[in-house]
C-alpha cells in the first residue's frame, strides 16, 4: 500500500502531447478513478504510472521513491487489463502464481498466496480450469487475482468492465467496491463510464485532452462543477445549458437574462465582468421546474419517457434547437404537446464564461 | 425415374469420376515406385500394375550397403538440425520484428522476403566460396548453414505474421508479472505459437530432408552424403545398368517418414498457413 505522486507528469508521442502537465496526490488506501471521452489520455496517464509507457518529463513517485525509471517489477503495481489477457494456456492456479514464480518465491509461499487470493475472490473451485472454460465474470476475477497475488503496493485497472453485459457490469461493480474496502489497498481505475467513476470513487479525476479538468470527491463533481465539460460529462441526463447575458453583477451576486425564461438572480461572483458579457446557464434535469403557461416564451413538450421510477421530459425552446430535459419522480402530469414555462431554482444553477469556467457561487445561505 | 434425379445421379457419377481421375494423377507415380521398389529385378522391364509376389530384395540390397544408412543418418542430422536453428532464430527474429518498434523494419522484412526470391543456382557460386572459406566443404555442417539460409525467410514471415496476431496485452500483462523478453518468449509466446511452428518447422524439414542441388556440390565423399544425392548415385553393377529396384526402394523408404510426419501435423499445418487469414 503507498500514495501516489504525479509532478507534472507530460508524455508526448512523436509529435503528439498527450499527457499535459498533470499534476495529482493520490493518498494511501485511495480509490481513484480517471474518467473522461476515449482520447482524453486516461489510459495513457495509467501505463504511465503502471510502466509500460515511458514518462516524456515530470516525476511520477510511488511512496517516498521516485520510480520514473523503474521497471513495472519493481514498482509494485499489479494491473487488471481491458481485455482480461490471462495466459490461455495456463490454469487459473498457474496463471496467479506466473508473477510469484518470476520472483523466485518458494512453492509454500506461492501456494499460500495463490490460495489466499482464490478464497477473497471465490476461484477456489476454479484454480484448475484453463480460461477458455470460464465465463466473463469470472475471467473477471481471475484477472484481478493474478493483479492481486503479488500483493502489489497499488492496483490498476484499465477499463475492467466494458467487455461485460450490463447486469454482469453492476455485479463486478460492486465486488470491485467491496474488494476496496476489504483490502484498503491503493486502487487506480480508468473507466469512460460515468456512473462506474461516480459509485467506486473516493475522488474522481476528469480529464479531457490530456489535462486534468478537475479533482475531486463524486458529490463535489456534481454540485460545484469547475468547467462546463465536468458539468456537463459528470451526471445523467445530461446537464441543460442555456445561452445567457450578465446584466449586472458584483461579487455578491449577479442577474443574468435568459430567453424563454427572462431575468434571474444568482449568487454567483461576477465581479470583474462587464455587463453584457456572453454566458451559459446550466441546469440539470432533476432542478427544473415547470409550470403551466401560454406566453410567448413558453416551451413546449416535445416527448415524454416514461422509465417507471421517474419521468424525463422533453422540451424544445422557441427559437432553439437543443432539447432540454427535465426530470421528475414518476408518475408526471406533464403530456407532448403542452405549453410551459421554466421555474429553475437560483440554489442549483450554474453559470459559465465562454472559456468554460464556472463563476464560483457564493456560499450558500445555510452556511452564512 | 424422372429427369431430375437422374441429372443428379449424372453429376454424383461426374463429381466421383473427377475425384478418381485427381486420384490417380496424384498417387500413380508413387503407386509404380512403390510396387517396383517390391519387384525382384528379373521382372521390372515387365509392365504390371499389381503386385503378383512380394519380393523384399531391393531393399535387403540398399540396407546392407552401409553408406545408404549412413546417408539417412546425415539426413536425420542435417536436417533437424536446420528444423532447430530455424525455428530457435525464427521465433527470436519475428519477436523482435512482430513485437518491438524500430526505425527500418519494413526494410528488413522486405529484404528477408526478397532473399528468399533467389533460386538456388544463383547463389550456388558465392555460397561455395563462403563454405570453403569457413572450412565447411564435405561436411554436413555446410549443409546445414545452406539450408537454413533458405528456410529462415520463410519462418520468420509466418512466425511473425503469427506474433502480430498475438494481443499486445498478454505481453503487457507478463511484463507487469515481471517478466523479461526472454520468459515471454519462451513461457507465454511459445505455447501458444505451436500450430505456426509446427508448420514452419515441418516445412522446413521437407525442405531439407528433399534438397538435392547443394547436397550434391558441397559433398564430396560417401559418409558426409545426405539422402537424395546418396539415391542418385546407387550404381549397378555395371555401367549400363541402372538399378531401379534399389533406387526405388531407396527412395520409398526416405519418402514414408515424410508422408507419416505430414499425417501426424496435417491439421496443424492447415490451421497454421491460415491463421491470420481471417479473424477467429
Amino acid at each position: 500500500m503507498a500514495s501516489v505522486t504525479l509532478n507534472r507528469i507530460n508524455k508526448v508521442f512523436g509529435r503528439d502531447h498527450i499527457i499535459k502537465d498533470v499534476d495529482l496526490a493520490i493518498g494511501d488506501g485511495e480509490f481513484v478513478v480517471f474518467v473522461g471521452p476515449s482520447g482524453c489520455g486516461k489510459s495513457t496517464l495509467l501505463r504511465l504510472i503502471a510502466g509500460l509507457e515511458s514518462i516524456s518529463d515530470g516525476e511520477l513517485a510511488i511512496g517516498d521513491t521516485v520510480v520514473n525509471d523503474l521497471p513495472p517489477r519493481e514498482r509494485g503495481v499489479g494491473m487488471v487489463f481491458q481485455s482480461y489477457a490471462l495466459y490461455p494456456h495456463m490454469t487459473v492456479y498457474e496463471n496467479m502464481a506466473f508473477g510469484l514464480k518470476l520472483a523466485k518465491e518458494s512453492q509454500e509461499t506461492i501456494e499460500e498466496r495463490v490460495m489466499a487470493t482464490a478464497r477473497i475472490l471465490q476461484l477456489e473451485e476454479l484454480l484448475h480450469r484453463k480460461p477458455k472454460a470460464l465465463s466473463g465474470g469470472q475471467r473477471q476475477r481471475v484477472a484481478m487475482g493474478r493483479a492481486m497475488a503479488r500483493e502489489p503496493r497499488i492496483l490498476l485497472f484499465d477499463e475492467p468492465l466494458s467487455n461485460l453485459d450490463a447486469s454482469l457490469r453492476v455485479q463486478m461493480r460492486n465486488e470491485i467496491a467491496r474488494l476496496h474496502n476489504r483490502l484498503g489497498s491503493t486502487m487506480i481505475y480508468v473507466t469512460h463510464d460515468q456512473v462506474e467513476a461516480m459509485t467506486l470513487a473516493d475522488k474522481i479525476v476528469v480529464l479531457n485532452g490530456g489535462r486534468v479538468e478537475q479533482v475531486g470527491s463524486p458529490h463535489e463533481l456534481y454540485q460545484r462543477p469547475l468547467t462546463r465539460f465536468v458539468a456537463g460529462f459528470i451526471g445523467s441526463p445530461t446537464m441543460n445549458f442555456l445561452p445567457a447575458t450578465l446584466v449586472t453583477g458584483d461579487a455578491d451576486g449577479c442577474r443574468v437574462r435568459t430567453a424563454g425564461i427572462g431575468e434571474l438572480a444568482l449568487p454567483q461572483d461576477a465581479s470583474g465582468r462587464r455587463a453584457d458579457e456572453a454566458l451559459t446557464l446550466g441546469v440539470r434535469p432533476e432542478h427544473l421546474r415547470l409550470a403551466e403557461a401560454s406566453g410567448d416564451n413558453a416551451f413546449e413538450i416535445v416527448n415524454v419517457e416514461y422509465l417507471g421510477n421517474e419521468v424525463y421530459v422533453y422540451l424544445e425552446p422557441r427559437d432553439g434547437d437543443t432539447l432540454l430535459i427535465h426530470r421528475s419522480e414518476a408518475p408526471s402530469r406533464w403530456q407532448e404537446g403542452q405549453r410551459v414555462a421554466l421555474v429553475p431554482d437560483p440554489e442549483h444553477l450554474h453559470l459559465f464564461d465562454t472559456a468554460g469556467h464556472a463563476l464560483p457561487a457564493r456560499p450558500r445561505r445555510a452556511a452564512a | 425415374m424422372n429427369r431430375y434425379q437422374l441429372t443428379k445421379l449424372a453429376k454424383r457419377v461426374g463429381f466421383y469420376a473427377l475425384i478418381a481421375v485427381v486420384l490417380v494423377y496424384a498417387i500413380f507415380p508413387f503407386y509404380y515406385a512403390v510396387i517396383t521398389s517390391l519387384k525382384p529385378s528379373s521382372e521390372l522391364f515387365t509392365v504390371s500394375y499389381w503386385l503378383d509376389s512380394l519380393d523384399l530384395s531391393n531393399y535387403v540390397t540398399i540396407f546392407s550397403e552401409g553408406s545408404f544408412v549412413r546417408a539417412i543418418l546425415n539426413s536425420v542430422i542435417v536436417s533437424l538440425s536446420v528444423v532447430f536453428i530455424a525455428l530457435l532464430l525464427g521465433i527470436t527474429a519475428s519477436y523482435a520484428l512482430g513485437r518491438v518498434r524500430f526505425r527500418g523494419r519494413g526494410t528488413v522484412m522486405l529484404v528477408i522476403l526478397g532473399v528468399s526470391m533467389f533460386p538456388q543456382v544463383a547463389v550456388l557460386s558465392g555460397l561455395f566460396e563462403v563454405i570453403r572459406g569457413l572450412g565447411l566443404y564435405n561436411n554436413p555442417a555446410g549443409l546445414i548453414l545452406s539450408y537454413t539460409i533458405f528456410t529462415l525467410p520463410f519462418t520468420v514471415w509466418v512466425l511473425t505474421t503469427f506474433m502480430k496476431q498475438l494481443p499486445m496485452e498478454l505481453e503487457e500483462a507478463a511484463i507487469m508479472d515481471g517478466a523479461t523478453p526472454w520468459v515471454t518468449i519462451t513461457r507465454v509466446f511459445l505455447p501458444l505459437m505451436w500450430p505456426a511452428m509446427a508448420t514452419t518447422g515441418l516445412l522446413a524439414f521437407i525442405a531439407a530432408w528433399n534438397e538435392f542441388l547443394f547436397a550434391l556440390t558441397f559433398t564430396l565423399t560417401d559418409d558426409q552424403r545426405t539422402v537424395p544425392v546418396a539415391i542418385a548415385l546407387i550404381s549397378g553393377g555395371s555401367q549400363h545398368e541402372l538399378p531401379w529396384g534399389p533406387i526405388m526402394a531407396a527412395s520409398v523408404t526416405v519418402t514414408v517418414p515424410l508422408v507419416v510426419l505430414v499425417m501426424i501435423f496435417q491439421k496443424r499445418i492447415v490451421s497454421g498457413l491460415t491463421a491470420g487469414a481471417v479473424k477467429g
